[in-house]
């Protein structure tokens, strides 16, 4: 072993590097995630589609071909339409998706997330929705220009039952 | 320099996956030694650091969480106020609470990569080695959820990402991310959750911890106490100099575009944003099979395990506590004597090092049997055949002065010490070497004894060195008699790459009995 001043004087030296290296990599280097002058869009619903089909009166043979505690007059099927999207801005298209109903019988509700940095400023924003196999196109929109700043996210949501798209 | 012998099949140890970077970690470690002292050499005791780092995190979490509020507006509100307004208490134990925690995943990777260097994974180890696998991603778990609770602009950003990572999976069926949506979506209540999982996820590291070092006899968890007492003062020094502060409050509505990452925990988020959540998931699971996979991928032909003679084993217990892996345990003897043990060896636990051997008192070579039979032995290397190979090198020497040389495989290499005044007997560990050997060297022509174990607190077998060097002393049973000369038996304690160190030792010792010769023949005329 080293004399005891020298390795007092070492010992010493090793713990401050090893605390310096703990406080600098605690919290630096900064890590920048979203670019100088960027926001957020976020793009994101967790919706139910509508039902594929109506219910239906099933006929007297099909009835019969049933056991007997199973002999519903009505078929009302569970699945549900697949809910698209569509985020347009400035006039380019930003994001599509389908996105499917969850469960097994895919009768559970759709739900997208995405995040998009986009530069600051002002936009024009065009949201399409279609959650309806038996509507052709899509069946809901919104068009709105927005004015974004450096940092803000813009979260994009739907929700018929507020009121349909949502920015918020 | 000697001339070499004619060489004995001698098996050494295998210096692990990456021998050049061993022994760079070797000259490290040598280096520690000699301003730490072994026995607080920080690299030799990673394990045991790790240990102490968690007891500090834990007891300045403990005060932390005395006056947390687990409430969306009270957990920044309570994180700044100890901050703040108790520097002195609170702001210190925070800071303390976060460095330890740093502290914590650099040293359990350190001690990780260490032991991978030296190949100390696979085998006996192997259980071990894959048990510690899960503690990294339980212990990266436990830091990653703590900085949620303080709810500023770093929580916001590290709780999104990581459920962005987890919706990555899609098997939740809803997307967690959007917990974190807008400030309605963030409710009191996913601050319970928060506050149960910084509590919960600890306790399952200690619980893995314990799991993690189950089959270890005397587990190396307190490090000495310069070691402890000079990081806690590192830490508390460094939370006074550099005291950890809150961001800005978290704000669903904003996003900080850069931010002071810790880059100990929350690098993975930074990966995930600079490839994507799938290519996270890839390297996640791919690190930890190839992590959990090293003892599979170095398996190789397994060494013979100890082996007791129940004839010769009276069940004095010395092999069950000397044994490193608890790899012995006691049962009653099967003569029927009433209240006499026999030692049994697990198969799965046992490594082979032959330190049970050295501790049985039957080993002695003064016994005057044949057939030297020991109450446990090594097949590949039994007492018996060490006997005749030491009476077969001492025969060997021509000269008057004479040397013994007993070596680890492990250590530093001793095959070319022998020479015509040296002789040289290789042993499984340092500690197989029975103490009683050295005497009998010392009684069949040989003037010293050098023992070449591995580095000191750096034993391949964990203790082989230690119960060595205590027994030489006369401190552990059993001992070297008393009346052998301490000044005719020298441990020299070294790494693989401290073959040039051995030599120089034994040549010291070379030179003594030469000057010591000299004397003689003086006084004598």
């Amino acid at each position: 072993m080293a004399s005891r001043p020298l390795a007092l004087i070492m010992q010493a030296l090793l713990y401050a590097a090893f605390a310096a290296t703990i406080g600098w990599f605690s919290s630096n280097p900064t890590y920048r995630h979203l670019g100088e002058g960027e926001a957020l869009l976020k793009l994101s619903f967790s919706h139910p589609g509508q039902l594929r089909s109506d219910c239906r009166r099933r006929t007297s043979e099909e009835l019969q071909r049933l056991a007997p505690n199973m002999r519903q007059e009505m078929d009302c099927p569970r699945e549900r339409s697949p809910t698209t999207v569509e985020l347009h801005i400035d006039g380019a298209l930003l994001a599509h998706k389908e996105v499917q109903p969850a469960g097994l019988s895919r009768d559970g509700a759709s739900t997208y997330y995405g995040r998009f940095p986009v530069p600051a400023g002002e936009h024009r924003l065009v949201v399409r929705i279609d959650d309806s196999v038996r509507v052709p196109g899509f069946n809901h929109e919104r068009d709105e220009t927005v004015r974004l700043e450096p940092g803000r996210i813009l979260v994009v949501d739907f929700d018929p039952a507020k009121g349909g798209i949502l920015f918020r | 320099m000697c001339a070499t012998a004619t060489p004995v099949p001698y098996t050494r140890g295998t210096p692990g996956p990456m021998p050049a970077v061993a022994s760079a970690l070797e000259w490290v470690e040598s280096r520690f030694d000699w301003w730490f002292g072994p026995e607080a050499n920080p690299w030799r005791h990673l394990g045991a650091l790790g240990f102490h780092l968690f007891w500090i995190v834990a007891a300045s979490g403990a005060y932390l969480y005395v006056v947390f509020d687990t409430s969306v507006a009270g957990a920044y509100r309570s994180v700044q106020w100890l901050t703040l307004e108790q520097p002195w208490a609170g702001g210190l134990m925070r800071s303390v609470h976060r460095y330890a925690s740093a502290a914590f995943a650099l040293v359990i990777v350190l001690h990780t990569a260490c032991e991978f260097i030296r190949g100390r994974y696979a085998g006996f180890r192997w259980f071990t080695w894959v048990t510690g696998v899960p503690l990294l991603w339980i212990a990266l778990a436990s830091g990653v959820v703590g900085y949620w609770l303080v709810w500023d602009a770093l929580a916001q950003f590290s709780a999104v990402a990581t459920m962005e990572w987890l919706d990555a999976l899609g098997v939740f069926g809803v997307s967690l991310a959007r917990n974190f949506l807008t400030a309605d979506t963030v409710d009191d209540r996913l601050f319970s959750l928060f506050v149960f999982l910084h509590v919960g996820l600890p306790l399952l590291l200690l619980l893995g911890m314990w799991i993690h070092i189950k089959r270890l006899s005397r587990p190396d968890t307190q490090p000495a106490r310069s070691l402890a007492v000079g990081t806690l003062v590192a830490l508390v020094v460094l939370s006074a100099v550099a005291p950890v502060t809150s961001a800005g409050p978290a704000d669903p509505s904003r996003i900080e575009p850069s931010l002071g990452l810790d880059w100990f925990y929350l690098a993975p988020h930074a990966l995930m944003y600079e490839t994507s959540a799938a290519t996270l998931w890839v390297a996640a699971i791919a690190l930890t099979l190839l992590l959990a996979m090293f003892p599979l991928l170095a398996r190789g032909a397994r060494p013979s395990i100890a082996r007791v003679d129940p004839g010769n084993c009276n069940g004095c217990r010395r092999c069950f506590a000397d044994c490193p892996y608890g790899a012995i345990s006691m049962r009653p003897h099967p003569d029927a004597r009433i209240g006499a043990e026999l030692a049994v060896v697990d198969p799965a636990l046992c490594a082979a090092c032959g330190i049970c051997a050295g501790a049985c008192p039957s080993s002695t070579p003064f016994r005057s049997m044949r057939d030297l039979v020991t109450g446990i032995d090594m097949p590949q290397l039994p007492i018996d055949a060490l006997r005749a190979r030491l009476r077969e090198e001492l025969d060997a020497l021509s000269t008057t002065r004479r040397i013994a040389v007993f070596g680890c495989s492990q250590g530093a290499d001793i095959e070319g010490l022998r020479c015509a005044d040296t002789a040289v007997v290789g042993l499984l560990c340092a500690g197989q070497l029975p103490p009683s050997f050295v005497e009998y060297a010392l009684r069949n022509g040989a003037q010293a004894v050098v023992i070449s174990a591995c580095a000191q607190d750096g034993c391949a077998y964990r203790l082989g060195e230690r119960w060595t060097r205590e027994r030489v002393r006369g401190e552990r049973k059993p001992s070297l008699r008393v009346r052998v000369p301490r000044g005719a038996v020298n441990v020299v304690h070294g790494a693989r790459r401290d073959r040039a160190a051995l030599e120089h030792q034994v040549a010291l010792v070379r030179a003594r009995l030469a000057a010591a010769s000299s004397d003689a023949e003086a006084i004598h005329g």
